[in-house]
């Protein structure tokens, strides 16, 4: 299978993002990247787009479903959103869509911060295994893996897509 | 003689993750550090209008409080539901125990209204340690203190103010003055100075008040506080008990500030930028004038702030730990 | 009953002999060891070979908790374990409920001991009424009703004055004094010994100086009075020393040691398990180093159980707030033999420690191997294995030994020709 490149998908992302605002008349949303791929996305849109506007963070290690199971995470980050969000149009960014559960927690806990305006759903990818009704707004691209496979974002510089075979499965 | 094979240490799970939080001592400075940098990102959630994530939602903790404290029980309290988890809190001391209930009783009837985690401050040094032997596997036991033997909670607090305000530990000079012989966030202190690299750890008190065999645990003993606190970077200064007058460990409180006090004068020997930390509640004019308790370099009510923090780390830290034992237990158990 | 003990090397360390011997017995006396007697026909054999034969051990210390503290033990539970300890002699401690200071409570021990049959109980009277330090007890007649020597215990005197009169009392009928060394305003609030794993355990410290100050004070009055004297479970090397210089100097005083106090140190406690809170403490590592140069060189001359059984209420609790003792009568033989595969002394040694010096300390007629003798003998396996918790027969299961492997396996154990304990 042959992967996309981020290098190329990103300007594609940019111009349809651009495109997807205009006609929701939505003017000067925040950026709001998903720790960790989400926020080397996100900061590539935002120098494709020529935004100079700060970026958020969030870290939803917090709000995940998965506590009872596998417990915290050993690597926490705090959030870092520098603005308001009450009232706020956001464009929040991932970088591979899968189960959507990740989007499900980040959603929660914007919401905890306040009341947005409204959501646009960013994803570079999009791998096709919703477990959840989780719908982006923009996608890179879209692919089907085998049950072991796995794709991974590298970056920041340059962004690259890995695809990781699982042999315990 | 051979003796049976040892248990694993008793606050760490098979993978090496907490459990329970009994003491700081044995435990890696990795996980230290873990515990400090998770309680950054809870600090940051105490800064928001919604102070809450739904990381224990739907467990509940139940401080369990054998020696009665406001304020320790009150920042567990505020931990606990800001991670929304539902709390009860039972002061042992004046119910069962005095009317003669042993403490294994109290345990089980503690464990019957399905706790997940209790947090526990006992006068007697070991109690949580026991507690934590005797209680059912899948309940979590945090240490809120125990006799004169721990008081981690405290002991990472004052790490993560230290660590916010002053930096790389393997840099500092920090000075613990006060009744070192009584006080459990001393020896805790201590340890997790000693784990996390500080080279030149400072105990400053007079000789009834130190106790035996500091030295072996890597600490330097100082009778003389004017030549203690020089230069050093922390100063952590600890509560002067009234009850310290009788038995001739010292003559009086007077006496005793006179020598040992915090004063502006005594502040000013050691380093300009040196932060001054107390576990509360301070007593003025005995330990700390109120004017050093009062000024910009004292931390003592972003402790407050940070214990908080501190302790949603520590919480959710064990029962992750506590989560993670249960499935490995119930996959080894699927295995057989 | 006429029996014949083949093959076993015999220990004894009164008369020094060590050898291969039969022994045999008639009337629960020894009435010849080596060479079969003219006409003797054995009814009972026992097969010897393999085994040590020794004299059946003397336990100056042991806490049978009975009249009163039936929770903990009883003087069948604690004779039986005593028994299966290869022990034949003990002395029975005062704090029993009611205490030992009246003939009634002697005779109610020495009865039921008798009855049972499991061991020789020697009662130690209580110094004075109630073991509460200030008026003598009635010591000549509780002598009379059979007590061997008397104690208080770790409970102070009312004052040195009246400790004074309390051993020239004693002395004018040349009677025995136990002292246990304790300051008790220096040991005030402890639970554990004064140094670095009390400190780092935030464990309250009973300070060397409890021991030494009380025993210098104990001396120097021992000195005066003429009383004779025997120190009890002495913990601390100072305290050791202090003793030794005491007998250079011609004070005929004896001292013993408890078993487990030649074992553990102060780092047991570091993980607050109660099954090591004992008074007086465990001490450190050099305290352990001088208190087996001691009893090697002889100045302790004696070791003891001092077992202290409890109920395991006793001891599930926070350290602090558990009863103090150890529960380990029936170990004293594999635990001296685990001393001796360590090196610490030789098997005579330790034997002798057990046996006749022990009986000298405090003048009774146990200990010895010997033609005329009565028949108190045990018979051990030095090349088995004794799992510490199989076969327990104590009521009190507060041992820290529970599941350790130690050498030896007493196989029998002979009081007066009869067998109490087997153990094949």
């Amino acid at each position: 299978m042959s992967l996309p490149d981020p290098a190329v998908l990103i300007p594609a992302m940019a111009r349809e993002l651009q495109a997807h605002l205009q006609a929701q008349n939505i003017d000067n949303p925040r950026f709001v990247g998903i720790h960790t791929g989400g926020v080397w996305v996100a900061n590539a849109l935002l120098k494709e787009l020529d935004n100079q506007e700060p970026l958020g963070i969030l870290n939803v290690s917090f709000y995940r479903d998965d506590f009872s199971r596998s417990g915290l995470h050993p690597q926490v980050r705090p959030s870092e959103l520098p603005f308001e969000i009450e009232d706020q149009h956001l464009v929040l960014i991932d970088d591979v869509l899968m189960s959507g559960r990740t989007i499900r927690a980040a959603l929660n806990e914007l919401f905890d911060y306040g009341r947005p305006a409204s959501v646009t759903l960013v994803c570079l990818l999009d791998l096709n295994a919703r477990e959840l009704p989780i719908r982006p707004d923009i996608v890179g691209a879209t692919l089907s893996l085998e049950q072991n496979q796995r794709v991974k974002l590298t970056g920041p510089e340059p962004l690259a897509i890995q695809l990781q075979t699982l042999d315990n499965l | 003689m051979t003796p049976p094979a040892p248990k694993c240490p008793l606050q760490l799970n098979d993978q090496g993750r907490l459990r329970h939080f009994l003491s700081l001592d044995g435990l890696p400075r990795s996980m230290l550090t873990e515990i400090l940098d998770t309680a950054d990102s809870f600090l940051e959630v105490g800064a928001r209008a919604v102070k809450k994530v739904p990381l224990m939602r739907g467990m509940t903790v139940c401080n369990v409080f054998f020696e009665n404290s406001t304020r320790t029980r009150t920042t567990f309290e505020l931990a606990a539901k800001r991670l929304s988890a539902d709390v009860i809190t039972l002061n042992v001391s004046t119910s069962s125990t005095s009317k003669g209930e042993t403490l294994t009783d109290t345990l089980r009837t503690l464990e019957a209204m399905a706790a997940d985690m209790f947090v526990v401050r006992h006068a007697d040094s070991g109690a949580a340690h026991f507690i934590a032997e005797h209680v059912s596997p899948h309940v979590a036991i945090i240490n809120g203190g125990d006799g004169r033997h721990a008081h981690p909670t405290q002991g990472m607090l004052d790490m993560l103010t230290i660590r916010r305000h002053k930096g790389d530990f393997e840099q500092l000079k920090v000075a613990i003055v006060g009744d070192i012989l009584h006080s459990r966030v001393a020896r805790s202190n201590m340890i997790a100075l000693k784990t996390l690299g500080c080279p030149d750890i400072r105990v400053i008190a007079p000789k009834t008040l130190l106790p035996v065999g500091l030295e072996q645990y890597g600490v330097n003993v100082y009778t003389d506080v004017n030549e203690g606190l020089k230069d050093v970077d922390v100063i952590i200064m600890l509560r002067l008990q009234r009850e310290r007058m009788q038995g001739g460990l010292l003559p009086s409180e007077g006496e005793f500030y006179r020598l040992y006090g915090l004063s502006e004068q005594r502040l000013a020997l050691a380093h300009p930028d040196a932060i001054v930390l107390h576990p509360g509640p301070i007593n003025r004019g005995v330990e700390i004038d109120s004017a050093v308790a009062d000024c910009p370099r004292s931390m003592i009510l972003n402790q407050v702030t940070y214990g908080i923090a501190i302790r949603m780390a520590v919480l959710s830290m064990t029962m992750s730990g506590q989560n993670e034992q249960r499935q490995l237990d119930a996959e080894k158990q699927e295995s057989l | 009953m006429r029996i014949q003990i083949n093959g076993a090397r015999l220990i004894d360390p009164a008369s020094q002999m060590d050898q291969q011997a039969d022994i045999f017995i008639d009337d629960g006396k020894i009435i010849a060891i080596g060479d079969t007697p003219r006409d003797f026909v054995a009814e009972q054999m026992i097969d010897g070979n393999g085994l040590i034969a020794a004299p059946g051990l003397v336990d100056i210390s042991a806490s049978l908790r009975e009249p009163g503290y039936g929770r903990k033990g009883s003087i069948a539970s604690e004779t039986r374990a005593a028994a299966a300890g290869g022990i034949t002699s003990l002395c029975c401690t005062p704090h029993t409920k009611p205490i030992l200071d009246t003939p009634a409570v002697v005779d109610l021990i020495l009865d039921k001991a008798r009855d049972e049959g499991f061991c020789k109980v020697f009662p130690l009277g209580a110094f004075s009424q109630g073991l509460a330090g200030e008026q003598l007890a009635e010591l000549v007649t509780l002598r009379n009703a059979g007590c061997v020597a008397f104690s208080n215990g770790l409970v102070p005197f009312a004052s040195n004055r009246v400790l004074r009169r309390a051993l020239e009392y004693a002395a004018t009928f040349d009677l025995t004094v136990i002292f246990h060394p304790q300051d008790p305003s220096l040991a005030e609030g402890g639970i554990a010994h004064e140094g670095p794993v009390a400190t780092f355990r935030g464990l309250a410290g009973i300070p060397e100086t409890a021991e030494t100050v009380a025993l210098a004070r104990d001396l120097l009055l021992v000195e005066q009075s003429g009383v004779r004297a025997h120190f009890s479970q002495i913990t601390t090397a100072r305290g050791a020393r202090l003793i030794a210089k005491a007998q250079a100097r011609g004070l005929p005083v004896t001292a013993d040691v408890a078993m487990y106090q030649l074992i553990l140190t102060e780092e047991a406690l570091m993980d607050f398990s109660s099954f090591y809170h004992v008074l007086p403490p465990l001490r450190s590592l050099a305290d352990r180093e001088g208190l087996r140069e001691a009893v090697k060189s002889g100045v302790i001359s004696a070791i003891a159980s001092h077992h202290q059984p409890h109920e395991a209420d006793a001891k599930l609790d926070p350290f602090a707030a558990t009863e103090p003792g150890i529960s380990s009568i029936e170990l004293l033989l594999p635990l001296a033999l685990s001393l001796v595969e360590e090196g610490v002394f030789d098997l005579p040694t330790a034997l002798q420690r057990l046996t006749t010096g022990p009986a000298a300390a405090l003048r009774l007629k146990a200990g010895r191997l010997s033609v005329g003798a009565a028949a108190d003998i045990v018979l051990f396996d030095p090349k088995a294995q004794t799992i510490v918790g199989e076969n327990w027969q104590s009521k009190g299961r507060n041992c820290p030994f529970m599941g350790h492997v130690l050498p030896g396996v007493v196989r029998y154990t002979l009081l007066n020709g009869r067998v109490t304990h087997k153990n094949l």
